[in-house]
């Protein structure tokens, strides 16, 4: 999906070059205005399908929210409205890095361009590692999309699994790659392996930096809903909970992967009593059909999203690359442009999925 | 674009992320939706406007973005309008009341 | 009209150049020099035989299904096979073939030529596009060798997630995805080199209706894919994680899937359809030799076919659930998409009225054409009635249709439009008479094959069936029947133009007397196209153009 920028706007057929061709202008291009407004026509045109794309799922949120408010209601409490805050603070960071990183391009800044850039770069891996808590909390609680829902149960113990610690192997192991690159660097004396390997590194440690700050938010959370949980337990409205919820549980048993749960049956897995904290007009939303509905639209929904963020952060990186190269000026900064442009658009997504997902009351 | 302006866009998204996390923690009924989704579209405008230059853009590259909306709304218009129409001769779960005895879920039923 | 006395010559080739000593074909050799090619021709080249093979591999799987029918039950395949080779035949069909055929096999090749520039604006996203088609062929052969992709090639839900064999489902959806971002980039490309990289006297409304029709394609290509990029992506994770979305047992909505794939693939019908009206205009025009009749009228219909052509998707859902308001509007509005078809078809037999006609292999078939689409449209209008869909749908009334207006419309066009430009792509003439009876034994037999399927769907023969009630034999056997003619046909088409590349004449720059640019190119054109801009005139002024016995083609005179 990437690929846009680079065929715009790096030289090829370097036998072909007429004489009047500098190196960034591509022989099929008549100047450099043709060249960067045919790249900018063609990002646009790739962000239109990107609006396209998501509406897909946009079109599945209103449908679902539209049929079952009360299933969104429910499980909105489960999204960390705290993080999603912040997410949405660190992306606008790195839009106002971007855009900066376009101006420093233009202005020749070399260096600012390169911190930018960075700073763009670091931003998204904190976003990132933000998410990756989110999501392993997730998983831990047993939140997951569609068949795969664990019905809630209050005061349930939700062991460690290391959910978290599979999803950080990865960016251990490029960040460690960068650690090693980033001293070969220093090793070599090289400016540009440098500006390169230390921008990289330095997102490594923004992904764990993200995934620590997650963490503590995170566990603020859960002690004070485990306080407020303590407190309704003996509350003497906590077992009338129980017989009313309970019946209505069993009225809807679940069908699917062929456990079948017989009227009357208190099951493991889906009849289960309800307190307070999971107190819902409906006892019925608390399940695979309902609850798990919610959560695969949340998934597909940000995990598409995070995949756009890994695609930037991989386009950023070749443009630090190209930049610590000191490949950009006025006459060509299409591709710092148009990755911007890129950005902004998955900045602009999370902008609507923010209040829709974390902020429903 | 001067850096005062970067800034400036900036902050207004800081303050209006503030104020949609804000108003969340009211009930506002049905009007909250509505409410958020105002906020994150002059969000999304200032992004779209400010941040990608779109103010200064050729006019095409405008027409094109925008114009994709419109086929985003037809997409979902129809879409939904035929959803909410057809949705009455459905059974499904969520309809099911606990009076209900014996009522089955999934079932269509036209 | 003072651009009529301006000659239009490149000097690139000069006029009526010979047959030229270096060209795109020679410029430089070995596999990866294709394999790599960033040049627009070759890749054009390059799709062209990737979609013709899958052509002939959809085509094995047809003629199997018309054998399987040929006795009223007991077929040579078992009902489960019968299910997973029509839904192959047709997911091949569709993705892999009639969807690149025309934009990205003779619009790549001739886009920028026609257009005078040098290659397309993204020549390295047009490499790019190929190896996503390729990446998609494999994954269809994958889910091909897996077995059990029974789904038709709509993949409805729920069935698409219950049936047996998830891996071919998977592996053929994931298919489908990098169809459509190949397909994506490709529009995406000609969009960006029509808008930006015109050279300077190509105006709007002096380029050539293959353009605009291309130009049209492109925009639906931009616009409805993404959707079906995320229609499979969400019936693949509904496969993997059981995510529910368009599962009823999970209480989501199958009606949803029909009209997410919908909105796509109305859209796509006319990706399909749209560059092969633009081929016709060009042939018209050509093989007339005579200026286009309405030409703002073709190149504005082209556009509205396209916008209109997001209107209307629910006509395939009538009988799916679709709330009984919707079903009427979208019936109300299938109607006004045929009227921009309509406009076309009146301006192509207004340009031959009073024209030369030269009765050749190409204006055959776009007369086959003509006459085939004609009647493919007109079939779509009592399906898009609301009352007599009710009836029709899912009988082989809307198999003939759909056929006539893919096969008999599109195929027929592209196969026109093959003949017309190959002695440009390869500098080799083919054997006109040979080529006039391969399109005669298409015609034939295609009617043969399809109109027959009217009758069996008006008289309730049901799309898909392994097996049908005797009475229907006859007609199925006369189908049958239709259907080798139809090979044999394109057998001999194909012998044709392989015959030509061995022992063809060589192609002179101008063999049918056109006024579009490429026709200025030296046959085979050069590796550059044009060293410098060419000059650019009214692509349908054939004044001075006048056939050249030395030459073997024609040549403008001043
Ligand atoms: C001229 C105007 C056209 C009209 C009014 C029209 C109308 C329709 C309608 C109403 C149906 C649904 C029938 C049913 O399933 O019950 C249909 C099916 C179909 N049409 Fe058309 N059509 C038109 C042109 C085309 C063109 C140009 C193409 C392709 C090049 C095309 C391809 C198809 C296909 C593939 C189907 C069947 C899809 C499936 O169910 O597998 N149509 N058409
Ligand atoms: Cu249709």
């Amino acid at each position: 999906m990437t690929a846009i920028q680079e065929t715009a706007h790096e030289s090829e057929h370097a036998q072909d070059h007429h004489h009047d061709h500098p190196a960034w202008l591509a022989h099929h291009f008549d100047d450099a205005e043709q060249q960067f407004d045919a790249g900018k026509l063609g990002m646009w045109l790739f962000l239109v399908t990107e609006v396209l794309f998501f509406s897909g799922m946009f079109c599945a949120y209103s449908l679902y929210r539209n049929r079952d408010p009360q299933v969104f209601e429910f499980c909105s409490r489960f999204l960390n409205e705290k993080l999603g805050a912040i997410n949405t603070g660190v992306l606008l960071f790195s839009s106002l890095t971007m855009a900066w990183a376009v101006r420093a391009a233009q202005l020749k800044q070399h260096k600012l361009l390169v911190g930018m850039l960075g700073a763009t770069l670091g931003c998204a891996a904190m976003f990132l590692g933000v998410k990756a808590v989110e999501y392993s909390h997730k998983w831990e609680l047993g939140l997951f999309p569609g068949k795969f829902y664990v019905s809630q149960i209050p005061g349930a113990a939700h062991g460690e699994h290391g959910y978290l610690g599979s999803l950080c192997i990865v960016p251990l192991i490029l960040t460690i790659i960068a650690g090693v690159y980033y001293i070969y660097s220093l090793a070599t004396m090289s400016k540009f392996h440098q500006q390169v390997a230390g921008p990289i590194l330095v997102a490594g440690a923004c992904f764990f930096g993200g995934v620590q700050l997650g963490r503590i938010l995170e566990a603020e959370e859960t002690t004070h809903h485990a306080a407020e949980h303590a407190a309704h337990e003996h509350s003497p409205g906590a077992s009338h909970d129980h017989s009313q919820d309970h019946s209505a549980g069993e009225l809807l048993p679940e069908k699917e992967g062929g456990e079948v749960i017989a009227l009357g049956h208190k099951s493991i897995e889906d009849v289960k009593v309800m307190s307070e904290e999971l107190k819902t007009p409906d006892a019925s939303v608390n399940q695979k059909s309902m609850a798990g509905l919610f959560f695969s639209i949340y998934y597909c929904m940000t995990g598409v999203h995070a995949v756009h963020i890994i695609g930037g952060m991989l386009v950023i990186t070749w443009l630090i690359v190209k930049a610590a190269r000191e490949e950009f000026h006025d006459q060509y900064f299409g591709p710092v442009d148009n990755v911007g442009l890129y950005w902004h658009l998955v900045d602009f997504i999370w902008i609507y999925l923010f209040p829709l997902l974390y902020l429903i009351t | 674009m001067p850096i005062w302006m970067l800034l400036a866009v900036f902050f207004a998204l800081l303050i209006l992320t503030g104020l949609t996390v804000y108003q969340s923690q009211f009930d506002l009924g049905n009007a909250e939706i509505w409410l958020s989704l105002t906020i994150a579209t002059v969000k999304a405008a200032l992004v779209i406007l400010f941040f990608m230059h779109l103010l200064w853009d050729k006019p095409l590259n405008a027409i094109v973005i925008l114009g994709s909306l419109i086929f985003v709304a037809l997409f979902l218009g129809f879409t939904l309008m035929d959803a909410e129409g057809y949705r009455e001769n459905l059974i499904y779960k969520s309809t099911v009341k606990a009076s209900q005895p014996g009522a089955k879920g999934d079932e269509i039923d036209n | 009209m003072s651009v009529a006395d301006r000659p239009i010559v490149s000097p690139a080739s000069g006029e009526g150049a010979a047959y030229p000593e270096h060209h795109f074909l020679n410029h430089t050799s070995g596999f990866l020099s294709w394999a790599l090619t960033l040049d627009h021709k070759r890749i054009g080249l390059m799709y062209l035989v990737g979609v013709m093979s899958s052509f002939a591999l959809g085509g094995m799987f047809a003629l199997m299904i018309r054998l399987h029918l040929w006795n009223f039950k007991d077929g040579w395949l078992s009902n489960q096979t019968y299910n997973q080779v029509f839904t192959l035949h047709g997911a091949i069909m569709v993705f892999l073939f009639i969807i690149p055929s025309i934009p990205a096999a003779l619009g790549n090749f001739l886009l920028p030529i026609m257009l005078g520039t040098k290659d397309v604006a993204f020549p390295r996203l047009n490499l790019g596009s190929f190896y996503l088609w390729v990446t998609g062929l494999v994954l269809f052969l994958t889910a091909l060798s897996i077995t059990g992709l029974d789904t038709g090639w709509t993949f409805y839900t729920p069935y698409s997630i219950e049936t047996q064999k998830g891996g071919a489902v998977l592996a053929a959806t994931f298919g489908v995805f990098v169809l459509g971002f190949s397909s994506i980039f490709t529009g995406l490309n000609f969009i960006v080199t029509i808008n930006t990289m015109r050279p300077p006297g190509m105006t709007w409304f002096r380029m050539p209706l293959f353009l605009w029709a291309t130009y049209a394609t492109s925009i639906i290509q931009v616009l409805a894919t993404p959707v079906l990029g995320i229609t499979v992506l969400l019936l693949s994770a509904e496969r993997l994680l059981g995510i529910g979305i368009f599962d009823p047992k999970l209480n989501g909505d199958p009606v949803t899937f029909q009209h997410f794939f919908w909105f796509y693939s109305h859209p796509a019908v006319y990706i399909m359809i749209l560059p092969a009206m633009g081929i016709i205009s060009e042939l018209m025009s050509v093989h007339c030799h005579k200026g286009i009749f309405g030409y703002r009228m073709i190149a504005y219909s082209s556009v509205a076919i396209a916008l209109f052509g997001f209107l209307v998707w629910g006509h395939h859902m009538f009988t799916s659930g679709m709330a009984d308001v919707t079903t009427i509007v979208f019936s109300a509005l299938t109607f006004t998409v045929s009227i921009p078809s309509a406009i076309k078809v009146f301006n192509w037999l207004g340009t031959m009225y009073q024209g030369t006609v030269s009765l050749n292999t190409p204006m055959l078939y776009a007369l086959a054409f003509i006459f085939l689409f004609t009647i493919g449209g007109l079939t779509g209008l009592p399906l898009g009635a609301l009352a007599l869909d009710m009836h029709m749908h899912d009988t082989y009334f809307v198999v003939a249709h759909f056929h006539y207006v893919m096969m008999g419309g599109t195929l027929v066009a592209f196969l026109g439009g093959l003949f017309h430009w190959w002695p440009k792509m390869t500098g080799k003439m083919f054997n006109d008479n040979v080529g006039m009876i391969s399109a005669a034994i298409v015609f034939v037999g295609f009617n043969l094959t399809f109109l027959p399927q009217f009758v069996l769907g008006t008289r309730g023969m049901p799309r898909r069936y392994a097996t049908y009630l005797e009475e229907f034999q006859d007609l199925h056997r006369l189908s049958t029947i239709g259907s080798l003619t139809l090979g044999i046909g394109l057998l001999v088409a194909l012998l044709v133009l392989l015959h030509s590349l061995f022992y063809g004449r060589r192609a002179p720059t101008n063999p049918w007397g056109g006024a579009t640019l490429e026709w200025v190119c030296s046959s085979p054109p050069p590796h550059d196209n044009f060293a410098t801009a060419p000059t650019v005139g009214d692509p349908y002024d054939f004044n001075g153009i006048e056939y050249d016995a030395k030459q073997g083609g024609y040549v403008k005179k001043a």
